[in-house]
């Protein structure tokens, strides 16, 4: 077991060096060793063999916005689990009480927008066509 | 060892934040945010802070940054023309700043209330620490969070409501 | 400095056996889907097709790495850099084994024992949604930028499910570290039923553990939630753009990915390195027995050889030997205490990644308003519902 939070974390650190290292030489070495020949169609983005329209960078739909957003909520809600599983046998049916109203508040907003259809893809499709 | 860490991720966080600014592409911006939060995280790793570590990295480096992505990508944001350099301007500008970051710098050593030096290691802040203090001390703000995240919610949905 | 050796020997052979495993499971699984289809599958490079992981390698390096004009190359190749860095991360936080001394050092396979194990996987995992999301995006291609983007919300939304089946277990458990959680599930209920998180009282965690896998698989990409790489409708998704060695980037961190997510599951869920039943009823038998069955069936195969297959004739008694060296190696007394536990926990480990290849070649894919209706009114509420039963029943039930 170690003992301190560098002897802890130390392995980590080289870890993350050695995996950024293994990354860099395999993609350096993919980059250095194939031969190269440019040519004008090869450097155009591919679009099976049609000649590309328009920018890539085309604006998306909001949905993928909104999925980001309520993650972010869900995901601090999700957070606050973990602190309390570690501490669950200390507290029992009190910590359970707790949390369920804490679950229950955010399980609100989840039927909410459940209800309100955001959670339903298909519908924005057979209304707009496609996305766009 | 403590130090020289403390010293390295400090300034990779403050490296990351000036490039943050200087950068003309969001996208380059949005991940030198990223580096800024790791390192930070690092920073609290070394006071001893396990738990808020590991929450800085999924809440802010893993799920608020992606939206920051996903925004820039739904802006179609491009990079940003860089206003033509005036000399005057940043003769000007510059011992300003620095004046201003050493008068920051000397109230915030000399005016706040004098405490130990921060010692490495020397706290545990794990997660049933953390766990002990929110679920029994602090019960009520933790209880009223989450009707933070509910109107959060709502909020994300009345913004978003046209488009749905 | 002792310290520091050990870590650096234990990392090194690590990345060695991790960086193998991924190259051969490119092979295992083109096997075992080709098995399911009733092809033979790679044959040719080596024996039964087993060089060729390196055929695939060098043809890989040798390739053209093509940066195509209209993208920003710092951020197109920053993606698969991304993508592989944090797949070789998590491995870190895994615990292999129990603590053993050899020559008189104590030590354990596994790198390292964080207080946070769980949330740290689970960081590395949300941040593996950046290589996907820019790589999509830097490539400027439609394709591509509609492929990462639906990728990184897929991953970003089973996230959710995945965090919740891991808190169910915890319940039981009430602590965040790896080898704590393994330790705590030694021991049988009545002497056979291994006291193993999926069959654990007052409530077997089988839903937590299913709800995980089923995440799991969306997390890494795979059929049937491959949908960022539906071929049918977006070419090749995020990776359309991308040749040669940060086209494999790609594929090498969705493999280190599986084998993160199929250890995680057999730390929390399958009890890590305690074998299936009790050491007194031969438990430790099983690995050697395992190894030598295979050997002699090598070699019966050897005689059996048909002609057009006569490198048979060589390769098969040779691999049976060397099956029947290895398991000689489980009754030295000194590596006993390590390999009985290494093997059952590769064992549990490799059943889930086998699991993993077994569904690809049986599933078809989820359209894409599935896949997220799937993740957001099916799988969240259940794992909540899961969670509330699991609670109310530990607190219950007392001890």
């Amino acid at each position: 077991m170690p003992t301190s939070i560098i002897e802890a974390y130390f392995p980590v650190l080289l870890q993350v060096l050695l995996a950024a290292t293994i990354a860099g030489a395999l993609i350096a070495l993919g980059v250095l060793l194939g031969k190269r020949v440019k040519n004008k169609v090869k450097d155009t983005p591919y679009e099976c063999g049609i000649t590309p329209t328009g920018s890539a960078k085309e604006r998306f739909s909001v949905k993928f916005y909104l999925v980001a957003m309520l993650f972010i909520l869900f995901d601090i809600e999700a957070i606050f689990l973990y602190p309390w599983a570690v501490v669950y046998r200390e507290l029992k049916l009190f910590a359970f009480f707790e949390m369920l109203l804490f679950i229950v508040l955010v399980l609100a907003g989840f039927f909410y927008i459940w209800k309100k259809g955001v959670l339903n893809w298909a519908i924005e499709e057979s209304e707009q066509g496609k996305t766009r | 060892m403590d130090v020289v860490l403390f010293l390295l991720f400090a300034s990779v966080a403050v490296g990351c934040a000036i490039n943050l600014v200087l950068q003309t592409h969001p996208i380059s911006s949005a991940l030198s945010l990223i580096g800024v939060m790791g390192s930070l995280a690092v920073l609290y790793l070394l006071l001893g802070g396990e738990f808020i570590a590991a929450v800085q990295l999924i809440v802010y480096a893993g799920a608020i940054m992606v939206l920051f992505v996903f925004v820039i990508m739904l802006l179609n944001a491009g990079a940003e023309k860089r206003p033509t350099r005036k000399v005057l301007r940043t003769a000007v500008a510059l011992p300003l700043l620095f004046t201003l970051a050493g008068v920051g710098a000397w109230l915030a050593a000399t005016q706040t209330p004098k405490t130990d030096a921060v010692k490495f290691g020397a706290y545990t802040a794990g997660p049933a620490e953390v766990g002990r203090a929110i679920f029994t001390s602090y019960l009520l703000p933790f209880e009223v969070t989450s009707i933070l995240i509910l109107i959060a919610i709502l909020g994300a949905i009345v913004l978003a409501r046209k488009e749905i | 400095m002792e310290f520091i050796i050990i870590t650096l020997v234990k990392m090194a052979l690590t990345a060695f056996v991790l960086l193998t495993a991924c190259a051969y499971l490119v092979w295992i699984e083109r096997k075992v889907l080709a098995h399911i289809q009733l092809r033979p599958g790679p044959y040719f490079v080596g024996p039964h097709g087993l060089l060729q992981p390196l055929a695939d390698l060098i043809k890989l390096l040798t390739k053209e790495g093509v940066v195509p004009a209209s993208v920003n190359p710092f951020f197109y190749l920053l993606a698969p850099f991304l993508a592989v860095t944090l797949g070789l991360t998590s491995i870190v936080v895994i615990p292999f084994t129990p603590e053993f001394e050899i020559f008189g050092v104590k030590t354990a396979m596994g790198l390292t024992d964080l207080n946070i194990a769980v949330l740290f996987v689970l960081a590395i995992s949300s941040l593996g949604v950046y290589g996907i999301a820019i790589g999509g995006w830097a490539s400027n291609n439609k394709y591509s930028l509609m492929g990462g983007l639906r990728s990184a919300s897929q991953m970003i939304s089973y996230e959710l499910p995945l965090a919740l089946a891991i808190v169910a277990p915890l319940l039981l458990m009430n602590t965040l570290n790896f080898r704590t959680i393994i330790e705590a599930q030694s021991g049988y209920w009545f002497g056979v039923i291994p006291k193993w998180n999926v069959f654990a009282m007052p409530v077997p965690q089988i839903f937590s553990f299913l709800i995980f896998m089923t995440a799991g698989f969306a997390e890494t990409n795979r059929v049937p939630f491959d949908l960022p790489e539906a071929e049918s409708e977006l070419v090749a998704g995020f990776h359309t753009e991308y040749s040669s060695m940060m086209f494999a980037s790609f594929f090498m961190a969705e493999y280190a990915n599986i084998i993160t997510i199929c250890c995680v599951a057999t730390v929390l869920f399958l009890g890590g390195w305690h074998p299936l039943w009790p050491a007194g009823y031969g438990s430790d038998l099983v690995p050697p027995l395992l190894l030598a069955a295979a050997g002699a069936m090598l070699l019966f195969h050897a005689g059996q050889a048909v002609r057009w297959r006569s490198w048979d004739r060589f390769s098969f008694p040779v691999i049976g030997v060397i099956f029947l060296g290895l398991s000689g190696f489980f009754f030295i007394p000194l590596l006993k205490p390590i390999l009985v536990p290494l093997f059952w926990f590769l064992l549990k480990a490799g059943f889930l990644i086998f699991v993993f290849i077994w569904i690809r070649g049986t599933l078809p894919r989820f359209r894409y308003d599935q896949l997220m209706r799937f993740a957001w009114t099916f799988l969240f509420p259940v794992a909540v519902v899961n969670l509330l039963v699991t609670g109310l029943l530990v607190a219950l039930a007392g001890n």
